[in-house]
């Protein structure tokens, strides 16, 4: 007779309640991405603008001679747009696998078939998209009018410019929610990350290269509206109380913006079950 | 006996085909085998006890909740092997399980203690670091059971577990199915088509055919009453024998050569009152060789097949 049964075994522990699922497939999705050591290298270089655009408020704050190098409101806008560049790297790279691999693996059911939900489950995949973008957006942006306040030593530049917090906010998760949920849309559409990969690079070139040649041939920018980039860029203007930079309506650009979300989310609803039924 | 699934005028169409037509059917807790040709709904059926299709009319219950009201305790309380190959790809097997353990509520270092105990259970103990991705046919249909065990579920949908197995593997799969419903006290419901599987490893069937219950019951009540059956041949009064027979109780019948079948029931004997009966009537017996009805005759007779 064996002195311990080492067979299967039942489960004497505690169980978390439904509803935190999320947060594991969170945690699991953004430790994969971690593990790869060119991915931290791309956010490693997704920081240089934020080491330049700290190095001019250090400098401004300490040589009062070269004060001309100082942030502005309009810095924070304009690190925004630049890091527009890595959000759309970061989002094909940590992005086009997230649905679709599942798929390929048909790993769907088994989510399903687990104590969650399906917008749980959306949920911990935006979680990876939203937690890689906001850290090279939001988090540097906020830590750059820190640092700024910090070398300055006062408040002032704070005091006369405190929608900064809010834009800043705003502006970061317009464009991550956009690259987010497009691109995840996106991935639930297909079982191959390549194909996701390049259909979202083409999504985003062509309706660009749509507006540029409709603007080359108009001379107008009201259809500025075409390109999801121009939307988000025209919005987030706004949003740091600039000068919109093309002619199309504010609101119309914010329609875009919304439409695109909502119909990634519907797109999302419908892709994302436990069984794919073909009549 | 006490029921783990309900179903109830269950009917799943999809597009102009109905999967289920009007399911009444009862699981009762042990090893239940859902048995029937391909297309017989088998699958759709534990899809829809998921609640991944929604029945278009009809109720269902799992463990005494309803499947459209409470779908995540019910799924907290079950495990499910999915029919086709399914894994998180990018994970060693013991990540995996461990994973699939959190999303079921497991906290984390229980969730690694619980994948290593059920991998070594299902037989991947020395295997559990490598990449899932890499495993033969047979190591995943393993790690699928894994992933449904880790969490300790109360009830398992277990689809066609042996598919693509090689017969060693699929006999290692069976005892493990077997043991689960035996003697770890965890109620299970095989889906499969293979007749063997699931006399094997249940108590009690329910026989689909063209998304309809054909036959429900413990597996021994189908065969038959209790009793055994011999195939006998005699030389000698054939009629006078067969009514000597009857007037002990014993039920005979023929069959298209010469050879007829004794239904010898519980308590009036065995063999040797067939050969007692032969001696004291004076026929000559040339072929007595008992007759087991098998979970096949059970099949062929409820979806109607000669």
């Amino acid at each position: 007779m064996p002195i311990h049964d080492q067979s299967y075994r039942h489960y004497g522990g505690g169980r978390a309640l439904p509803g935190r699922s999320w947060t594991v497939i969170a945690w699991a999705g953004i430790m994969t991405m971690i593990r790869k050591r060119v991915f931290i290298g791309l956010l490693l270089i997704s920081m240089a603008p934020f080491i330049v655009v700290a190095g001019r408020a250090w400098v401004a704050a300490n040589y009062p001679q070269m004060s001309m190098l100082a942030p502005s409101a309009e810095t924070f806008r304009q690190y925004l747009e630049w890091q527009g560049f890595f959000i759309f790297l970061i989002t094909v790279w940590a992005g086009a696998g997230l649905i679709a691999n599942d798929r390929r693996a048909n790993a769907l059911q088994i989510y399903l078939s687990k104590p969650l939900m399906r917008s749980e489950y959306i949920a911990g995949k935006l979680a990876v998209l939203f937690g890689f973008l906001m850290l090279i957006t939001f988090v540097p942006a906020m830590l750059l009018l820190l640092l700024k306040i910090a070398f300055d030593g006062n408040f002032t530049f704070l005091k006369e410019n405190l929608f900064l917090i809010p834009a800043i906010t705003i502006g970061s998760l317009i464009q991550v929610s956009v690259a987010a949920f497009l691109m995840l849309a996106l991935s639930s559409l297909s079982k191959s990350a390549r194909y996701v990969g390049i259909l979202y690079v083409g999504i985003t070139f062509f309706t660009s290269a749509i507006y540029a040649v409709l603007y080359a041939i108009t001379g107008s920018s009201r259809i500025a509206w075409i390109s999801i980039n121009n939307n988000v860029l025209q919005v987030v203007d706004v949003v740091f109380r600039l000068k919109p930079r093309y002619a199309v309506p504010w609101q119309v650009s914010l329609l875009v913006i919304i439409a695109v979300v909502v119909v990634s989310i519907s797109i999302l609803e419908r892709r994302v079950r436990g069984v794919e039924v073909v009549t | 006996m006490d029921a783990v699934v309900n179903l109830d005028g269950v009917t799943v169409i999809y597009g102009k085909n109905q999967a289920l037509k009007n399911v009444t059917a009862t699981f009762v807790r042990g090893a239940v085998g859902l048995l029937g040709p391909n297309g017989a709904g088998k699958s759709t059926m534990l899809k829809a006890l998921l609640g991944f299709v929604k029945p278009d009319k009809g109720t269902m219950s799992v463990l005494g909740m309803n499947v459209a009201d409470s779908p995540l305790p019910i799924r907290a309380r079950i495990g499910y092997m999915p029919e086709n190959d399914a894994h998180i790809p990018g994970m060693n097997a013991v990540s995996f399980v461990a994973y699939c353990g959190q999303l079921a509520g497991l906290p984390a270092v229980d969730a690694m203690q619980r994948a290593h105990e059920v991998l070594y259970y299902v037989g991947l103990g020395e295997a559990r670091y490598r990449n899932v991705d890499t495993y033969s046919t047979g190591m995943k249909q393993r790690i699928k059971l894994a992933q449904a065990l880790v969490h300790d579920p109360d009830l398992l949908f277990l689809d066609e577990p042996t598919n693509g197995m090689d017969p060693k593997g699929r006999d290692e799969m069976l005892e493990l199915v077997r043991d689960l419903g035996h003697n770890k006290g965890v109620s299970l419901i095989l889906s499969s088509h293979l007749l063997p599987d699931v006399e094997f490893t249940c108590d009690h069937v329910v026989v689909m055919d063209k998304g309809q219950v054909a036959a429900q019951g413990p597996i021994e009540e189908l065969k038959g009453p209790a009793g055994r059956v011999y195939e006998l041949r005699i030389k000698g009064d054939l009629p006078g024998f067969l009514e000597e027979l009857a007037r002990r109780g014993m039920d005979t019948h023929g069959t298209d050569d010469d050879v007829m079948r004794v239904f010898v029931p519980a308590g009036a004997g065995d063999q040797q009152s067939i050969f007692k009966a032969a001696t004291e009537f004076g026929v000559q017996v040339r072929h007595l060789r008992p007759s087991v009805p098998t979970l096949e005759d059970v099949f062929a007779k409820a979806i109607g097949e000669e």
